[in-house]
C-alpha cells in the first residue's frame, strides 16, 4: 500500500516553544489511525497541521505525494467536538452546503433541478448515519450524539481523501458513544475510508483503530519545559480491522511517562 | 428561593410592569386635578380633557398655512427620517460588520474612519438624517463586526473543507448568523436614534414631532407635549416588539425555538 499522507520530519514551533519535533509518518490509505497522548501533548496540533489549518514550520506534510498547501481544502473532512455544524441551516442544509459550494461559486446556492439532485444526494448520506428522520430539524433540537452524526454526514458528502477526527466522541455519553463507534466503523468500512482521530480515549484508540500512534515528549528539560516538543513515542500497528465488539484491555497501555 | 430562580407568570409578568405606570398616572391625575382646582386654567399639568381638546385640533384641523394635518405630518417626518438614519446605520453596520468581522485584512484598517467621510458628502436632504446614522452606526458595526469575528473558529475551517470559498463563506456562513444579531442591535439603536432625531428636530427642522415639541414649548403647552411624548414612546415600543417578532419569524434557530 502506498502512503497517502506523509509527513517528513516535520516540526511545529510556536515562538520559542517546540510543540511537535521530528514527526515522521506515513499513513496507508485505508488505514484508522489512532492518535492519543496526554493534553498539551501536540495531538490538535498535528490534526491541524494535516488539516492544513497550520503549517509546519520545518519539515514536510504531503498528501498523495503533493505538498499540502497550508489551507483547508474539500480533499480533508474534519469533525470536532463541538461546533462542526452550522447552526442557523436545518440537517439538510447542513449536508447540501458541501454540495453547493463547488456547483455555485457566485451564488453560493442551487436552485431548481440542481438543488433537488443535491438534496437527494444529501438526504441519501444522511439516512446512511441515521438521520434520515432528522431532515428538517435544527442542530439546537438535536442531541449531542445526532449533532456528530451530522458532522459526520456533512463531512463525508465530500468523499474526502482522509477524515480527520478530533475527539468527535470526547461529549457523549457512554452509550450513545458505544453507537457511534459502530457508526464510524461501518461507514469507514463501507466507504473505504482513510480516518486519523485524535482521542482522549485509549480504550476508544485501540477500539477502532487499526494503528496507534502515541505522542508524547522524549526529552524533558525540568528549567525549561518548552524547548522540547513532542513526538511520536509509540506507534503500534493493530492487526486487520478492528472488531466492534470491545476486547482491547489486553493491549499494552502506553502510559506518557512525563506530563 | 434564590431571587434569580423566581420566575413570574404572564399575569404577574403583566402586574408587574403595568402597576408602576398606573400609579404615575393616578398621581399625575390627583395632581392635576388639584391644581385645576387652585387655577382652572393651569397649564403645567393639563387634565385628559385638556389634552383631547388640544390633540384633536391637530389631528383632525388643517393647518391654514401648509394644509397638513399637523400631527400625522410630524409623524411620517418623524419616521421618515428616523428610517432613513437606521437604514443607512444598519446597512453600514451589515457590511462593514461583516468584512471586518469575517476578514482579516479588512479588520487591520481603520475603517471606522468611513462615518467621517460620509459627513464630509453630507447626504442632500437631511442633515438629520445623517445625525441619526452617524450616532447609532459604529456602535452598530462593532457588535455585528465583534459578533460575526466570535463565530467558532471550528465552523470556518468546517466550510473550508466543504469547499466554501470567502464569499460563500460569508454569504452561507456569517451574513446568516449575524442577522438575528443586527434586528437585536436595531433594537438597541433605537433608543439613541430618537433621542438623535428630537434633538436634530430640535436645532433645526420645520416639521416633525421633535420639531413641535420644541415649538410649543415656548407656549408651554404641555397639553400637545405630553400626548406628543407618549405618541414618540408608543411608537418606540411598536418598533422594538415588531423587530422582535421579525427576529423569531425569521430566525428560529436563533431563539431556541421549535419550527
Amino acid at each position: 500500500m502506498n502512503a497517502l499522507l506523509s509527513l517528513r520530519n516535520v516540526w511545529v514551533e510556536y515562538g520559542d516553544k517546540v510543540v511537535l519535533e521530528k514527526v515522521n509518518l506515513e499513513v496507508a490509505e485505508g488505514a484508522f489511525l489512532s492518535i492519543i497522548g496526554p493534553s498539551g501533548a501536540g495531538k490538535s496540533s498535528l490534526l491541524r497541521l494535516i488539516l492544513g489549518q497550520e503549517a509546519p514550520t520545518r519539515g514536510q506534510v504531503l498528501l498523495d505525494g503533493q505538498p499540502l498547501r497550508p489551507e483547508c481544502g474539500p480533499d480533508r473532512g474534519v469533525v470536532f467536538q463541538r461546533y462542526s455544524v452550522f447552526p442557523h441551516m436545518t440537517v439538510l442544509g447542513n449536508v447540501t452546503f458541501g454540495l453547493e459550494c463547488p456547483a455555485a461559486p457566485l451564488a453560493a446556492r442551487l436552485f431548481g433541478g440542481a438543488r433537488r439532485k443535491a438534496e437527494a444526494e444529501a438526504t441519501q448520506m444522511l439516512e446512511a448515519v441515521g438521520l434520515g428522520d432528522s431532515l428538517h430539524l435544527y442542530p439546537a433540537q438535536m442531541s449531542g450524539g445526532m449533532q456528530q452524526r451530522l458532522a459526520i454526514a456533512q463531512a463525508l458528502i465530500k468523499r474526502p481523501r482522509i477524515l480527520l477526527l478530533d475527539e468527535p466522541f470526547g461529549a457523549l455519553d457512554p452509550g450513545i458513544r458505544a453507537d457511534m463507534h459502530g457508526l464510524i466503523t461501518r461507514l469507514w468500512r463501507d466507504y473505504s475510508l482513510t480516518v486519523v482521530m485524535v482521542t482522549h480515549d485509549i480504550k476508544e484508540a485501540f477500539t477502532l483503530g487499526t494503528r496507534v500512534l502515541a505522542l508524547d515528549k522524549r526529552r524533558h528539560d525540568p528549567h525549561a519545559p518548552h524547548r522540547y516538543g513532542a513526538t511520536a513515542v509509540y506507534d503500534l500497528p493493530l492487526r486487520g480491522p478492528p472488531v466492534p465488539a470491545p476486547e482491547p484491555e489486553t493491549q499494552p497501555t502506553p502510559v506518557a511517562a512525563t506530563n | 428561593m434564590r431571587l434569580i430562580n423566581r420566575h413570574f407568570s404572564k399575569r404577574d409578568r403583566l402586574i408587574a410592569g403595568g402597576a408602576p405606570i398606573v400609579l404615575l398616572l393616578v398621581i399625575y391625575l390627583i395632581m392635576a386635578a388639584a391644581r385645576h382646582a387652585a387655577n382652572p386654567s393651569d397649564k403645567i399639568l393639563p387634565l385628559p380633557g385638556g389634552m383631547f381638546t388640544a390633540m384633536a385640533g391637530l389631528l383632525t384641523t388643517p393647518d391654514p398655512l401648509s394644509g397638513h394635518l399637523v400631527f400625522w405630518a410630524d409623524t411620517l417626518a418623524s419616521l421618515q427620517r428616523l428610517g432613513l438614519g437606521l437604514g443607512i446605520a444598519t446597512l453600514f453596520a451589515l457590511v462593514l460588520g461583516l468584512l471586518i468581522g469575517a476578514l482579516p485584512p479588512v479588520r487591520a484598517t481603520p475603517i471606522a474612519l468611513l462615518p467621517i467621510l460620509f459627513i464630509a458628502l453630507g447626504l442632500g436632504e437631511t442633515s438629520k438624517v445623517v445625525l441619526i446614522a452617524i450616532g447609532v452606526a459604529p456602535v452598530m458595526i462593532r457588535d455585528i463586526a465583534a459578533h460575526v469575528g466570535s463565530l467558532p473558529r471550528e465552523q470556518i475551517i468546517k466550510a473550508e473543507t466543504l469547499g466554501a470559498n470567502s464569499w460563500q463563506i460569508i454569504a452561507r456562513v456569517a451574513l446568516p448568523q449575524a442577522m438575528p444579531r443586527l434586528l437585536q442591535a436595531i433594537r438597541l439603536a433605537l433608543g439613541p436614534a430618537w433621542v438623535f432625531l428630537i434633538s436634530a428636530e430640535a436645532v433645526a427642522s420645520d416639521i416633525g414631532l421633535g420639531y413641535r415639541i420644541f415649538l410649543v414649548r415656548r407656549y408651554l403647552s404641555m397639553d400637545v407635549i405630553i400626548p406628543y411624548v407618549a405618541w414618540i414612546a408608543l411608537l418606540a415600543i411598536v418598533m422594538d416588539v415588531a423587530l422582535n417578532a421579525l427576529s423569531r419569524r425569521a430566525f428560529p434557530w436563533a431563539h431556541g425555538d421549535a419550527r
